[in-house]
């Protein structure tokens, strides 16, 4: 896995929905343009979510993973 | 096909108002434009002096419901007007309050907590609705 240039971290871990998904809109819209943010969420539907949430906005999946009920997402802002 | 969705709160019970506040902020996360006209009890529950007060749940609730309802706030929800304020913040968020309804409960533009945008008639909020969906709750 390469190294990632992560420019915000979000940790939304504890939080239930749509917390998730508004915590990431409100941080992506502190990084420029082409540059990434990691998200880090506990709730179950915040897989489908975040999918969603990115075919939606245009802010592509960099990458995702998923490790004893914890997610994360990285996403780049469109 | 038009984005926007339109929300009619009727219902002023703080399960009801989660769970709209949900839908809410979903789709401001999505940058879907939400249009909300608060009616009846709903539009008491946005009384400034109040907001924040116990609004009871529905009655299918019981007691089991509340525990399990008090549970989740604990571990991670947040207040339905915090959900909304952050969607407003976020997204393209408006709510109005009923005018009817605005007449009905003697209530004053004033007397409304700082999330209401205005207030509206039922022609105003289907000229705005366009093509959209309208929810009721």
């Amino acid at each position: 896995m390469a190294n990632l240039d992560i420019k915000l971290k979000v940790d939304a871990s504890g939080l239930s929905c749509p917390l998730p998904i508004l915590k990431a809109t409100q941080g992506i819209k502190t990084v420029e343009s082409g540059q990434l943010i990691e998200v880090l969420a506990t709730d179950p539907g915040s897989v489908k979510d975040f999918d969603a949430w990115s075919k939606a906005t245009g802010n592509a999946m960099v990458e995702q993973d998923a490790a004893d009920g914890k997610f994360r997402f990285v996403l780049r802002r469109k | 096909m038009d984005e926007t969705i339109s929300i009619v709160l009727f219902s002023g019970t703080d399960d009801k108002l989660q769970a709209a506040s949900v839908l809410v902020g979903g789709a401001a996360a999505l940058g879907k434009p939400v249009r909300i006209l608060l009616q009846y009890w709903a539009l008491e529950a946005f009384r400034a002096d109040r907001i924040k007060a116990d609004h009871g749940l529905v009655p299918e609730a019981g007691e089991a419901g509340r525990a399990a309802i008090e549970s989740a706030a604990k571990a991670g929800g947040s207040h339905w007007s915090d959900t909304l304020r952050m969607s407003k913040e976020l997204g393209e968020v408006d709510i109005q309050a009923c005018s009817l309804s605005m007449d009905v409960l003697k209530l004053k533009p004033s007397d409304l907590d700082s999330l209401v945008d205005g207030v509206e008639g039922v022609a105003a909020f289907y000229i705005n609705a366009g093509e959209g969906q309208i929810l009721f709750i």
